[in-house]
């Protein structure tokens, strides 16, 4: 059963939008698809190799940039940024590795969160080129969401089985041993600083076609949307961590749950505060509905704290212990 | 034949200095022992040769090639292998992956990697507990898991610090059986070791320091009947047994 598991799901993600046709639903799982690549890369540089990255917002944005500007300046479609975006952000991984990989641990933390904001600056400064705060408005090639929908999902089953496949090879037990312990992997003849570069390339290549994806569908982007620190490098941890640190279908798992309390926040718990404000015209609501969808960075911190205090390994990491609980619960109530 | 040489090693750490002009040279095949009392400076010779951090002065050959100042990574990938006093294991990792991981510095895919594992666990009697996560293991099978990793990485050097330390006496036998097989493959060791009765039985010569300085070289029979050695070093532990 365990082993038809994956081809069902596939199955069922594969017909979805031709059962489920409400347009809202069908951008929901889009953003779940791209957040599936995006998480599998943080997952690589971060789960796997142990170098925990806040700048996965600089890959994305330049992905989403390359696209757009291809579009912008040159009239190349758009399309052409899947493939330019993810060289694109291996061209800004890799100088910024070369030099940040001599830090360890939290600095290698500090300075991706550096880098972030400096492309972030960038894109913001440099108006010739990326019309700053105005942002990149591209027309969109489809007017349905389904050709969307399909291109997404291929690029997030590309991103999980490449990284399965990495995970078996040499890079993948590279990874590994650089996440247990440097100083033993030097001495296994494991060229970590070289490997490092790699598992990061490898992130940013996956979460530049992300971004690239995100603006061939959104057909806007600015540099607050695309480099956004909480929206795009955060986001991308919680789908790491929710989803199971350091396992090949974590990021999957992580990226539907955190689009869906992503949601939940934004729609102000899916129009519940809306709904009462207008029942009982009470004004309070009204303001709380608005502040309640602005508070989804407070959300997901106290997300973090949950899963951190009862599944440190995330959902897939500790689905046994997750079970385990589950039916502890149910049978003690059946007893009562 | 002289597989590997140090000239005039000092290492400075601060205004410390933790090796102090050693030199000595080791023959192909051979088991070198390595001596001297704590912190006298044995493992920062061994750190030295494995360039952890750069030396002071001197230089470190091995094949007749300088390698001072080579990457750690590149010293094992040439054949230089050693293990560490403090264990280093991949905790989150099994013992057989563990040993995958150093199997790969010498073939390419995953089988391959896994064919030499297997065979270097089933040599150094650690292929039972080949599922276990290594951060489980008891003392003397992580010692024994650093000398395993060390061997999948085909070294013709290997370095073994204190891998004895912290056994009961069926593992010490165990282990000194265990390095005698490895110089029987035609490894040459350079072993660093406190229990006398290992290092005694094992080294073909012995190297004493004691300060970060020589202090003796010779058979072990010399060297424990060496004034300054017994002085600095023998005294108490060997009066004991
Ligand atoms: N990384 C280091 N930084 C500063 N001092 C060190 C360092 N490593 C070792 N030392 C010092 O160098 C001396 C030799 O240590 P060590 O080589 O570990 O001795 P041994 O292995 O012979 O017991 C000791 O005085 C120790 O405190
Ligand atoms: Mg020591």
């Amino acid at each position: 059963m365990k082993k038809f598991m994956p081809l069902i799901l596939l199955i069922i993600l594969i017909i979805f939008p031709l059962v489920i046709q409400n347009a809202y639903y069908q951008h929901l799982m889009i953003l779940v698809f791209i957040w599936v690549a995006i998480g599998s890369g943080w997952n690589v540089i971060a789960g796997f190799t142990g170098q925990v990255s806040f700048g996965d917002a600089a890959f994305f944005g330049t992905g989403a940039y390359t696209a757009g500007l291809l579009a912008h300046h040159f009239q190349i479609s758009a399309w052409w940024g899947m493939a330019f975006g993810g060289i694109m952000a291996m061209a800004v991984a890799f100088p910024f590795g070369w030099i940040c990989f001599r830090l360890r641990g939290a600095y290698f933390a500090l300075a991706s969160l550096a880098l972030n904001e400096v492309c972030r600056h960038i894109a913001t400064i440099a108006e010739p080129l990326t019309q700053g705060m105005v942002g990149i408005l591209i027309m969109p090639t489809f007017v349905s969401k389904i050709p969307y929908y399909y291109i997404a999902f291929v690029l997030a089953v590309i991103s999980v089985v490449f990284v399965q496949v990495v995970m078996q090879s040499k890079w993948g037990y590279y990874f590994l041993s650089i996440r247990e312990d440097q100083d033993a992997a030097e001495s296994l003849g494991i060229d970590t600083h070289r490997y490092k570069m790699v598992s990061l390339n490898i992130a940013a290549f996956l979460t530049g076609m992300a971004g690239a994806l995100f603006m061939n569908y959104m057909g806007f982007i600015d540099p607050e949307v695309v480099f956004s620190l909480h929206d795009i490098s955060i986001m991308a941890i919680l789908v790491g961590i929710v989803g199971g640190v350091g396992t090949i279908y974590g990021p999957a798992v992580g990226a539907f749950v955190m689009v869906g309390v992503h949601e939940f926040f934004r729609t102000g718990f899916f129009g519940f505060f809306k709904g009462m404000a207008a029942l009982t015209g009470s004004d309070f609501l009204n303001v709380a509905a608005k502040y309640i969808s602005h508070a989804h960075v407070l959300g997901f911190g106290i997300l973090v704290v949950l899963v951190i205090l009862y599944l440190p390994n995330g959902i897939v990491g500790d689905w046994n212990k997750l079970i385990g609980r589950f039916f502890s619960i149910t049978k003690k109530e059946a007893a009562t | 034949m002289i597989l590997f040489e140090i000239k005039n090693l000092v290492k400075h750490f601060g205004g410390l200095a933790a090796v102090n002009d050693v030199s000595f040279q080791v023959e192909k095949g051979e088991i070198f022992g390595l001596i001297g009392p704590n912190g006298s400076g044995k493992t920062t010779i061994f750190n030295c040769i494995s360039n952890y951090y750069p030396v002071t002065s001197g230089s470190i050959s091995f094949k007749d090639q300088n390698i001072t100042g080579m990457k750690t990574n590149k010293i094992c990938k040439i054949g230089i292998g050693r293990t560490f006093q403090v264990v280093k294991p991949l905790g989150r990792l099994s013992v057989l992956d563990n040993v995958i991981a150093a199997a790969f510095s010498k073939v390419q895919t995953k089988q391959e990697a896994r064919d030499v594992a297997m065979e270097i666990l089933e040599f150094c009697g650690l292929s039972h507990r080949k599922e276990v996560i290594a951060k489980s293991l008891p003392i003397g099978e992580r010692k024994r898991l650093e000398i395993t990793r060390a061997m999948a990485t085909r070294p013709e050097l290997l370095l073994l610090d204190e891998t004895a330390a912290g056994l009961n006496p069926t593992e010490l036998d165990d282990a000194i059986d265990l390095i005698k097989k490895i110089r029987d493959k035609g490894v040459t060791i350079i072993i660093v070791e406190h229990i006398m009765k290992v290092i005694m039985s094992i080294s073909d010569r012995i190297h004493a320091i004691n300060f970060g300085q020589t202090i003796a070289e010779g058979i072990p029979k010399e060297v424990s009947n060496n004034r300054a050695v017994i002085e600095a070093y023998l005294g108490e532990e060997y009066a004991q047994g």
